[in-house]
């Protein structure tokens, strides 16, 4: 058949009411997307089956970026593991530190001054906002609403400045230390903050202004990826995709961990749980991040900023040059590290993706026996089959984009 | 979390339908663990997952540490949690290692918790165990023809030889 005939027989194929009948796609296309591709938010492959547009089956390769860090961790003190832990999720370094040493500290048995405590849920807080700003444009961008990438990453810098001025660092801080954090906020910080917290609403305002009614936005969001509550909890998911399905499940309430008990805050929740809930659970989740770090800073008690234990401490500064003792403790942190007593926990936050769990095994020495991370990317992905088998292949990339899966995390 | 009494509990309740099933109880830091036998693992977990009262429908983690030099050498960790009542169990599969080239195997529990797949899939891949009825048990996140178990506590940081083209004569320049 000549290219003419065929394309001849291919409008007759598809005139409405034609004799011919119209053959069923059957055959089965296996493509791969990634593992560089621009969509798939990092090194992810997916081996897709299609039939025509149709994805059929979907199958997720991760390990792409996968660095050792858990094993690497074991030949590390304690205290030179957190670099390590802040590198897997690398949108959420502070949640990541907060598990690991929120797990050391249960395993001391150690407490923490409430300065430290109001200190981490602010830089928490902060970098849940810098998370989702940076889920936002990516997204967006994956949907074709390219102009929100410039708007949520001018937020995001603001985020980071504000990380450089107290921490020292734009990302992967070392902010948070066994007992506390490393130093307190510099002077001046807390106007810079309340200056962006009095503009994060307005601009939370102007990107739904952006995208709730953009009408290719919704088309591509609403109805996309509609996953049950009951088999989204069968497969382990947490965080804002579990609540866009109307699921009030956020660990900041139900364990009581740091001070949020102090703060007043809601949870969003969806209703269907297709992609335009989870979308929406993410930017009221912005709003709510602002109203918590207000209340932190309203409410941010004085005293020390770190846990006055010169066990596990480093000694201030000021007393080396004073004091023999500080110095003998120091020189005995940095060279060989504190003992962690035998022992075991887990201990599980509510990271922008869900659960994030460290799980902690100590043989009594100064370097940790087994270090686990239960990243929630990595057990969301299982999820995307169930997004995305019986869709459109352009919806499996906003199904995607809405999973907002990190593959640092995931491969570690 | 159940107390260190209701713990005990949770044990003799188990052990009293399934003998043996429950070896040890651990009680640290605030969280409770039962030490199981990896044989009756299954049993365990839908006990616990299922009788009226105690009803631990989510796994939250599953992952396993290598307690080498102790023995049994292997643990196989459930975080299972009631989302009802906000409690977290931890249920350890004490698993011997067979030694030589032989891998240590316990049963899959993707048919219980379908969240398993993944994390299963990982602890084969960084300490060999191998699950039994697994529907896919393959490696993860390192190489596919990767030949040994990097979690495990006697194999070696580091070493790994990395090939480059200009230091690989016979390679084919691409």
């Amino acid at each position: 058949m000549s290219t003419i005939e065929k394309a001849a027989a291919e409008v007759e194929r598809s005139v409405p009411g034609a004799s011919v009948s119209l053959e069923p796609e059957t055959e089965l296309m296996t493509i791969n997307m990634g593992p560089h591709h621009p969509a798939t938010h990092g090194v992810l492959r997916l081996v897709v089956e299609l039939e025509g547009e149709v994805v059929r089956d979907l199958r997720p390769v991760v390990g792409y970026v996968h660095t050792g860090i858990e094993k690497s961790c074991e030949a590390h003190s304690y205290w030179k593991v957190i670099p390590f832990v802040e590198r897997m999720d690398y949108l959420s370094y502070f949640f990541n530190m907060e598990a690991f040493c929120g797990a050391v500290e249960l395993m001391l048995e150690m407490e923490i001054p409430d300065r430290a405590k109001y200190l981490r849920v602010i830089h928490m807080e902060l970098n849940r906002l810098h998370s989702h700003l940076v889920w936002l444009g990516t997204s967006a961008l994956d949907v074709g609403a390219i102009s929100m990438l410039w708007y949520a990453f001018r937020e995001r810098d603001t985020i980071l400045d504000l990380f450089e001025m107290s921490t020292g660092q734009r990302m992967h801080t070392r902010y948070f230390q066994v007992g506390g954090v490393i130093e307190d906020i510099p002077l001046g910080f807390e106007r810079k903050l309340r200056e962006f917290l009095a503009e994060m609403p307005t601009r939370v305002d102007q990107y739904e202004a952006l995208l709730n009614r953009n009408e290719i936005f919704l088309q591509r969001t609403k109805g996309v990826g509609t996953v049950s509550r009951e088999r989204l909890l069968e497969l382990g998911v947490t965080g804002p995709l579990l609540r866009a399905t109307g699921e009030p499940w956020d660990l900041r309430k139900v364990f009581d961990y740091l001070a949020y008990p102090d703060f007043e805050f809601g949870i969003p929740v969806g209703t269907v749980g297709d992609c335009y809930d989870r979308f929406r659970v993410r930017m009221a989740e912005m709003r709510e991040s602002v109203k918590i770090i207000e209340q932190a800073l309203d409410g941010l008690p004085e005293g020390p900023h770190i846990a006055d234990d010169r066990k596990y401490v480093l000694p201030p500064r000021s007393e080396l040059s004073t004091s023999m003792e500080a110095l003998i403790h120091h020189f005995k942190l940095v060279t060989e590290g504190y003992r962690v007593p035998p022992g075991e926990v887990y201990r599980a936050i509510e990271s922008p993706r869900g659960e994030l769990g460290c799980y902690l095994l100590a043989d009594g020495s100064a370097k940790p026996a087994r270090v686990h991370f239960r990243d929630p990317s990595f057990v969301n992905l299982q999820a995307l089959r169930d997004m995305a088998v019986g869709g459109y292949v352009a919806d499996l990339i906003t199904n995607l984009a809405m999973l907002d899966p990190i593959l640092g995390g995931i491969d570690r | 979390m159940p107390d260190a009494p209701g713990l005990e509990l949770i044990r003799s309740e188990i052990n009293d339908r399934h003998p043996g099933a429950v070896l040890d109880t651990s009680f640290g830091h605030g969280q409770a663990a039962l030490i199981a036998d990896p044989e009756q693992i299954l049993a365990v977990l839908r006990w616990l997952r299922e009788e009226p009262g105690q009803e631990y429908t989510f796994l939250s983690s599953l992952h396993a540490a290598d307690y080498l030099p102790a023995e049994p050498r292997f643990g196989v960790h459930y975080e299972l949690l009631n989302r009802n009542r906000v409690e977290r169990v931890r249920v350890r599969a004490a698993l011997p290692d067979p030694g030589g080239s032989v891998l240590p195997q316990i049963d899959s529990c993707v048919e219980l918790f379908p969240s398993a797949d993944f994390p299963e899939r990982e602890v084969y891949d960084f300490f060999g165990i191998v699950f039994r009825n697994h529907p896919d048990l393959r490696r993860i996140l390192m190489p596919e023809d990767y030949v040994g178990w990097p979690q495990r506590r006697d194999f070696p940081v580091g070493g790994e030889p990395v090939t480059f083209t200009h230091n690989e004569p016979g390679a084919p320049l691409t």
